[in-house]
């Protein structure tokens, strides 16, 4: 229920049921999950954008950040893992043409 | 590369990656399995469809994956149906907009979007989804099909493919999983003449997204229908990361045939030269790992007709032989 762990009363509740909030599932973070985590080589990205239309957590970001790689190609974009609702599912490492994710194993005791 | 472009105009098609929105409208922090490809379709339909619309939601997964009280996954305005009512209650929504407009109180164009598992639509919403089609609801229903009852414990439904294990339909000496075909579903659409019907996949997401934008600027005209192939992590006994390739791979193989019917005029978005054999789509799934050698030659058999059918109805080779 409500993330402060106190119940609302039932006269809280809207009729019905009713969530009067879209998108409030953003509040539960499901990065929990993970068992192996996403990490993006950022020099062999190409910028397909296969992991963002692919992911079904829509835990991979589309950001308009500069990025040059190391061997001076220049990208408008780049592409970041949202590791706060990455389930670590692994679609994006497969479906990546160039393999530039790799999932690695989450650190134990959960820090960032 | 361009950051962005621009997504197409009404009666335009997707060209691009690129030109699909980036505003996320089924938001992150919803609870499908890891790597269901639900939550991709999904994304993507409201990404298409825009704002303009209200979701009408049968029991399923989907429905129950989304919206854990108190949150929900969705931006849209959405409402949480029983499984046999989703085409009834989209007529009802579909009505009530008609009558808001005609009284001068809705000055924008609303549309309406059904969204239902296989066992609502293809078993127990059968008979709501005929009575929206045969009156006219000019609403787009989305069919994401997963083969099975995957929510309530893998149970079988009519949409669930001969020989696939589930817990119904147990696989044994006797019982080899399930003994009867798919139930097809889209040509019981399509016999009710409706404007649009399609058959989509997640792996192929500008096909997907072509169809989405079709099917929902044609409800201008009446009913049209989206069937979309979901594999199931847990049920279908995959990898968390093998739900897209398996969805390609049903292509690949000619298990799933990616087509529209236009005004009745059938087509094949897209057509596959050399198919590859339909063990490789079966090998990676558990719920075949019972078959045997001649049971997947019957399958096999199966798709082959399947694909003929296709071909004759086209009128050319689109998908062509076992390579």
């Amino acid at each position: 229920m409500s993330s402060e762990g106190s119940l609302p009363a039932y006269y809280e509740i809207p009729p019905g049921g009713a969530i009067p909030e879209p998108g409030s599932s953003l509040k539960y973070k499901t990065g929990s999950w993970r068992v192996l985590r996403p990490v993006i080589n950022q020099d062999k990205c190409v910028r397909c954008r296969l992991c963002w239309v692919y992911c079904p957590d829509a835990a991979i970001l589309e950001l308009d950040e500069e990025y040059v790689t190391s061997k001076g190609r220049r990208y408008k974009i780049t592409y970041k893992v949202n590791y706060d609702y990455c389930k670590g599912c692994g679609v994006c490492a497969r479906e990546c043409p160039v393999n530039a994710i790799e999932m690695v194993p989450e650190p134990i005791g959960g820090e960032e | 590369m361009a950051a962005s472009l621009k997504p197409p105009a009404r009666g335009e098609r997707y060209k691009s990656l690129f030109q699909i929105p980036r505003e996320e409208w089924f938001v992150s922090g919803h609870r499908l399995c890891a790597g269901c490809p639900v939550g991709t379709t999904m994304r993507m339909l409201t990404k298409v469809i825009g704002p303009n619309a209200i979701i009408v939601n049968a029991t399923g997964c989907l429905e129950v994956a989304s919206t854990p009280y108190p949150y929900t996954a969705w931006r849209h305005p959405w409402l949480h149906l029983a499984f046999e009512n989703a085409g009834a209650a989209a007529s009802g929504v579909e009505a009530a907009l008609k009558v808001l407009k005609a009284k001068g109180r809705l000055d924008r164009d609303i549309k309406v979007v059904a969204i239902g598992g296989d066992g609502g639509t293809v078993d127990i919403g059968l008979q709501a989804l005929s009575g929206m089609l045969e009156r006219g609801h000019k609403v787009m229903y989305v069919l994401y099909d997963n083969e099975a009852y995957m929510n309530t414990g893998i149970q079988r439904s009519g949409a669930t493919p001969w020989g696939a294990w589930t817990t119904t339909t147990p696989a044994g000496k006797k019982w080899r999983g399930e003994w009867r075909p798919k139930k097809d579903i889209d040509a019981i659409v399509a016999a009710h003449r409706v404007p649009y019907v399609a058959t989509a996949n997640p792996a192929y997401p500008v096909d997907m997204a072509n169809k989405f934008k079709k099917a929902f600027e044609l409800t201008d005209e009446g009913p049209t229908f989206v069937h979309v192939l979901i594999p199931c992590v847990p049920g279908w006994r995959i990898k968390d990361d093998m739900g897209i390739t398996v969805a390609r791979l049903a292509v690949e193989t000619g298990v799933w045939i990616l087509y529209e019917i236009d005004h009745g005029e059938f087509r094949v978005t897209f057509p596959v030269k050399r198919r590859k054999p339909v063990k490789e789509y079966l090998k990676l799934q558990g719920r075949f790992r019972h078959l045997t050698e001649e049971e997947i030659q019957k399958i096999q058999e199966m798709v082959d007709r399947q694909v003929e059918e296709v071909n004759k109805l086209v009128g050319k080779e689109v998908i062509g032989p076992v390579a």
